[in-house]
């Protein structure tokens, strides 16, 4: 499999994001966004960063750069595509996804560990999780709390949609595990079906014992 | 052909949290100002050349759906002015 990992101009975590899949053993390569998707693309990343300045929104202008229709035609043809960060800011303001990802509640920008529950562990994406594990991930962003209609969300959860949520180091689903004021500590989403996912922790930050753990690889393995 | 500016304002749906006007409220306060309560809104001002005010207002409109405005967050409105007038 080749995944291809979208640069758009400002995304800065496609180098992270090749180098961890190829330490699962996933082949990956950089993709130039004015280049479209290449033939052989079996899988794609849209990394984290601030594609086009954060303009507008943070993955405005991004969803509508024309590779974004060559993505979602992979989308819907089964092709396994991960939102990571500024790309599940660009996979929601495309509309991949449900809802969309504004400022954080506290108004600022946050790096830092987070824990997250997994609530659905029959996707590709947490297949490598138990359902109610508790997993540490970093998250770095000023725009990552989750919005969403009350009527969406009840289906969203319905629907089993939810991938992780943010909670405490026991698994509890708390306001004050909430980073960033996301509706029901959402971090994370399916798109219509499972092969669509994003989420605003990093996955392919946390990918190497020697640099604060292997947390993220499962969902990385949705590519494997 | 008549030359239109169209503005079109995009707020925070009511209920959808606000942090930055929360923020400048809580300055203004600081400030010694009394006020019940503030909002922010992103204003365009798109000028543009259209047949009449109407398909200009549909333009914009459209500018607003597909990207000024998300509709998960977003009201949007559009007032049109015939420019120079």
């Amino acid at each position: 499999m080749t995944v291809s990992v979208v640069q758009f101009g400002g995304s800065n975590c496609d180098r992270d994001a090749v180098r961890a899949l190829d330490r699962i053993g996933v082949d990956a390569e950089r993709v130039w966004h004015e280049d479209g998707l290449p033939a052989d693309t079996e899988g794609v990343v849209l990394p984290g960063g601030f594609s086009y300045g954060d303009y507008l929104r943070a993955g405005a202008m991004a969803a509508h750069s024309p590779i974004m229709n060559e993505v979602r035609e992979a989308a819907e043809a089964g092709i396994p595509v991960l939102g990571v960060c500024n790309g599940a800011q660009i996979g929601s303001e495309s509309r991949l996804t449900p809802g969309a990802f504004t400022t954080n509640a506290s108004a600022r920008f946050q790096c830092e560990h987070v824990h997250l529950r997994v609530e659905n562990a029959d996707t590709p994406w947490t297949a490598a999780y138990e359902a109610g594990e508790v997993v540490s991930l970093p998250i770095a962003h000023g725009e990552g709390r989750f919005e969403i209609e009350d009527e969406r969300y009840e289906a969203l959860v319905d629907d089993d949609r939810v991938l992780f949520r943010y909670c405490d180091a026991d698994g509890d689903v708390t306001d004050a595990a909430n980073p960033n004021g996301s509706t029901g500590n959402v971090a994370g989403v399916l798109g219509e079906s499972k092969n669509v996912a994003v989420l605003m922790p990093h996955p392919e930050r946390a990918s190497l014992e020697e640099l604060g753990g292997v947390d993220g690889q499962g969902v990385l393995e949705g590519f494997a | 052909m008549t030359a239109y500016t169209a503005t079109v304002t995009v707020r925070l749906k009511r209920g959808v949290l606000d942090p930055e006007a929360e923020t400048t409220q809580k300055t203004l306060e600081r400030l010694g100002f009394e006020l019940a309560d503030l909002r922010s809104a992103d204003q365009f001002e798109v000028d543009l050349d259209a047949d009449d005010a109407e398909a200009a207002a549909e333009r914009a409109d459209e500018m607003a759906q597909r990207l000024l405005a998300n509709p998960t967050l977003h009201d949007y409105d559009v007032v049109v002015e015939e420019q120079g007038a």
